[in-house]
């Protein structure tokens, strides 16, 4: 059997974070576990930005925050296995830790570390978890699953399409499809407020004017073998749709971004508690599980909002690991959970004149108002870029645009890429044009120019990751 | 030219292929659908009935009890999943207890065997959830559970291993009597046949009317059903029914052969023999009801639900019968409960009907027995070893929710009758049926499907005609931004 340290289940963010923060605390005899083909998790299908700003102080999209902690990895050496399906766990009369893996070169394995930490991340609730009345014809699928249709494999689930859902999947979705061409009909959501953070209401929604329905939900889909349409209603305080508001929307998809689960299935298998709020293990507030060695962090944990609070829980995940392999416990006061402040969400007439900055990872709260001149008054940041933030976004608003272009000569055939700096607002459909029919073939790097000056906006179109013609689907 | 047509691919259509295929006769089976089991027989109860419920003397009863005890026999030979869990029906402290004396009067006559009334107690020691106000039941020690899609999968397969020749999408347009035989016209062709056998579901009045001015007429009875994770898979052990009424057998909790939780069905009438949808007062009243024979139904565990469409007939019972004014036309009419348990002796009872028409000869050679589809979710450790070292890809897992693997899937689509669509290749090796619900293994299915069967991700269908999942590539329409 093989031994080692720590074993990592996860190559997501988590677990990268994880293993480079172990590996720096000293303990190097380390492997990642990770059953897709690739490492970097649900990033990989994240082609739009945002991402960073805490970790790395600048705005990256996915795929390219992965790749700068694979990067760290295999700087370090950590070792990890692709491929592999972690299928069971347990633990051995002297503590030690059974992993027990497939995979296609080695069949059945089992691994025995002293220390464990879970990373698997999270899924998604589907439309069952709701229960949406209807038929159940192609066109119905989770937002994640578009995005993967879309994002990797370059494939429309759809043309006209409904969002059940306004968090932020939803509506990272809504731009997406219509930036490939869907008509996105409408952001239906049950609550009176979206869950979806500010910043994506007004990028993702308003910059394409996308109806958001807040305290509405659907009632019914249409459409034996596709979605014909589907009936949307306005709900009570209750959530309980009310009589006689129905209406009836045409569309061919409908998404659904109704909440993630922490994916547990292997926690389980070692006995652990689980907490019935977040869905993830029960731990103490260094991380471990009531089980000594084995450590949770990320979205298995409990589901986070932005990345870099799962890179910097999943650190503290990593140190306290090696802790425990070093000195068989963890000191007093070690780092653990990671939770957003409470986010900036959309709350229609409220905050309306409220703006988060995102020129740096301070993240100012602005308030920033336009007068009868076009003049912008801004209060709340505290540096002067808020300012140049806050005028720039009520007057002339600028955006990255992240968007896919046709790959061929491999098994991935959508490329993702993005403006290597921000455009003008009103040159996104200029732009979006002008990359229709543009294919590029493997191998393709990340930051490889695909186009100078796109739409005459001095922005180039650049890839957004590596692919070469062995890059698997996964 | 067929000697034998056997007219619709559900669970009653196939299990009569098979049986028939034991024979020296040229069969062929008709399916409108892209696949078998597209109908009531993806989405039914999975009860294996024990047979007290039907009247006595009726077919339904008769056939019910002798189906039941066949059916582990056929589950052993032709690998598709069955359990013997025991049912109850349930009585609450206000109803009516004189209903089980009833039933199991009724039940001892079928020739069931081992009825038992039972007391609160007995109850309770069995299923420790049962709702506090449950006072009485009828243990029925036969009641059983299985796998309908793999039922039916297996009975084609076997026929098709056997000969019989499987004609999908070709939904039956016409028949018309020509001398001694028929001739039917499907969307795919024309068939010539000289006995066909009507086993057309819902449809089987418009076959039968094809041929016959006899009445067959036939009702659609929806049924909605909640299915839960297996997380709540060990709420009961047992099938709790609720006592039964004139709209049939209630509403009844259940495990399923693979370890889910099930509550189902309701039963209205409807007139659209395509109206599968469920619907919000459907949904209610199951959780509802369920909750009367259960108490802590997860409600909020629920991963998918679904409607399936009973082929009621107006008479009550099932009809196996030759058309009084149509020569070698067999009518398997108004199969609704306990049509899956009967499956097997209505296979056999068809066989002897035509056997007392035609000389049936056994045939030399016929293959009994079918293999499952190996699974790595039901393997051990040992077995998955050696099934990756007879091929990999039994090692690359493609639905994690049910640990599915590449290669089941692919022989899925390999084996006769293979599965050509993604629900097709759900109801063969569960991949999609998981909490997930196919969300992270559908791409990937999609993919395989294309890649084994030469063609485009675009052409790929979930079930039906129309159905195909994507829509085109990126960017084929431009960015609507207003």
């Amino acid at each position: 059997m093989n031994a080692c340290d720590i074993v990592i289940i996860g190559g997501g963010p988590a677990g990268l974070a994880a293993a480079e923060s172990a590996f720096k605390a000293g303990v190097t005899d380390i492997m990642i576990l990770e059953r897709d083909s690739r490492l970097g998790g649900i990033l990989n299908q994240c082609i739009h930005n945002g991402f960073g700003l805490h970790t790395f102080r600048e705005e990256l999209t996915g795929p390219e925050y992965a790749s700068r902690y694979e990067r760290k990895i295999r700087e370090l050496g950590i070792p990890y296995s692709t491929e592999t399906m972690v299928t069971d766990l347990g633990t051995d009369e002297s503590g030690d830790k059974l992993i027990t893996c497939m995979n296609r070169q080695r069949g059945m394995y089992r691994i025995k570390a002293r220390a464990l930490i879970l990373a698997m991340g999270c899924r998604e609730r589907p439309r069952g978890a709701v229960n949406t009345p209807g038929y159940r014809g192609a066109g119905v699928f989770s937002a994640g699953t578009a995005q993967l249709y879309v994002n990797i494999h370059g494939y429309m689930p759809g043309k006209t399409v409904v969002i059940v859902g306004s968090g932020d999947i939803g509506l990272i979705m809504a731009r997406r499809m219509t930036l490939e061409g869907a008509k996105v009909r409408m952001v239906v959501e049950i609550m009176d407020h979206s869950g979806g953070l500010k910043r994506n209401i007004i990028q993702c929604l308003n910059d394409f004017g996308i109806p958001l329905k807040l305290s509405h939900t659907v009632t019914e889909i249409r459409g034996k073998d596709r979605v014909e349409g589907v009936v949307v209603a306005s709900v009570d305080e209750r959530r309980r749709p009310i009589p006689g508001t129905e209406e009836y929307v045409e569309c061919d998809t409908v998404l659904y971004s109704v909440g993630l689960i922490p994916e547990n299935e292997l926690t389980r298998k070692l006995g652990a508690g689980i907490d019935d709020k977040t869905g993830g293990p029960v731990v103490k507030a260094d991380l471990e599980l009531s089980i000594p060695g084995v450590f949770a962090c990320g979205n298995v944990l409990h589901v986070h909002d932005i990345v870099d609070h799962v890179s910097e829980e999943s650190a503290h995940a990593g140190e306290n690991a090696a802790a425990y392999i070093r000195d068989g416990r963890v000191p007093e006061g070690a780092g653990g959970y990671v939770d957003s402040e409470e986010k900036n969400v959309y709350r229609p007439g409220e905050n309306e004149d409220r703006l988060t900055c995102i020129m740096c990872p301070n993240g100012c709260e602005l308030t920033a108002v336009k007068d009868d001149d076009g003049k912008v008054k801004v209060s709340g940041n505290r540096c002067p870029k808020g300012v140049r933030y806050a005028t720039e976004e009520l007057t002339a608003p600028r955006r990255i645009v992240t968007t896919t272009v046709k790959l061929e000569g491999g098994g991935i055939e959508a490329l993702p890429v993005k403006t290597d700096r921000t455009i003008p607002k009103d040159k996104i459909s200029d732009v979006i044009k002008e990359l229709t029919g543009v294919s590029v073939t493997v191998p393709v790097s990340t930051g490889d120019v695909i186009i100078h000056d796109i739409a005459g906006t001095g922005a180039d179109i650049i890839a957004g990751t590596d692919i070469t013609a062995d890059t698997d689907i996964d | 030219m067929y000697d034998v047509a056997v007219i619709g691919g559900g669970v009653v259509g196939c299990t009569v292929a098979r049986f028939l295929s034991k024979y020296e006769l040229k069969i062929c089976l008709l399916e409108r659908g892209t696949d078998i089991c597209e109908g009531t027989s993806k989405a039914n109860s999975g009860i294996i009935h024990g047979g007290y419920d039907a009247a006595g003397g009726s077919l339904k009863a008769k056939l019910n009890v002798r189906g039941s005890r066949m059916m582990e026999e056929l589950s052993l030979k032709l690998s598709f999943a069955y359990k013997r869990n025991g049912s109850l029906v349930i009585c609450r402290s206000g109803q009516d207890a004189g209903m089980l004396q009833t039933l199991y009067e009724r039940g001892v006559t079928n020739g069931v065997s081992g009825l038992r009334i039972i007391d609160k107690d007995e109850i309770r020691s069995m299923e420790p959830n049962i709702n506090a106000a449950v006072e009485k039941a009828l243990y029925v020690p036969t009641g059983a559970i299985a796998d309908p899609f793999m039922m039916t999968v297996a009975m084609a397969e076997n026929a098709a291993v056997n000969g019989v020749e499987f004609m999908l999408r070709s939904e039956v347009i016409d028949i018309e009597r020509d001398d001694t035989e028929y001739v039917i016209t499907t969307g795919s062709g024309e068939i010539r046949a000289r006995y066909v056998i009507n086993a057309a579901g819902v449809y089987a009045d418009r076959i039968h009317s094809m041929v016959s001015r006899t009445p067959v007429s036939i009702r659609a009875v929806k049924g909605e059903y909640c299915l839960f994770d297996k997380e709540a898979g060990g709420l009961v052990s047992h099938t709790l029914f609720q006592l039964p009424s004139e709209k049939g057998k209630g509403i009844l909790v259940t495990p399923t052969v693979h370890g889910n939780l099930m509550a189902g069905p309701t039963a209205i009438t409807v007139d659209d023999k395509e109206g599968v949808d469920t619907t919000a007062a459907g949904l209610k009243e199951v959780l509802d009801t369920a909750a009367m024979s259960v108490i802590g139904m997860p409600s909020g565990k629920v991963i998918t639900s679904f409607a399936g469409l009973r082929a009621k007939e107006a008479g009550g019972d099932f009809i196996i019968a030759f058309a009084a004014d149509s020569d070698n036309f067999m009518d398997i009419a108004g199969i609704d409960s306990p049509g899956l348990s009967a499956a097997p002796a209505i296979g056999e009872y068809v066989a002897e009907l035509l056997g007392r028409r035609m000389d049936l000869k056994e045939k030399s050679g016929f293959v009994e027995e079918r293999e499952a589809i190996p699974s790595i979710a039901d393997a051990s450790d040992a077995e998955r070893q050696a099934l990756i070292e007879s091929d990999p890809a039994f090692a690359n897992v493609i639905c994690r929710c049910e640990l599915v693997t590449e290669a089941e899937i692919l022989e899925a689509i390999r084996r006769p009758v293979g599965a050509r669509t993604v629900d097709a290749v759900k109801r063969r090796v569960r991949a999609g049926m998981g909490r997930c619900q196919g969300g992270f293994c559908s791409p990937k299915v999609v993919d395989i499907l294309a890649r084994e069967l030469g063609v485009k991700p675009t052409e790929i269908l979930k079930a039906g005609e129309g159905s195909e999942i994507l829509k085109g590539r990126n960017k084929e329409r431009p960015c609507d931004t207003e």
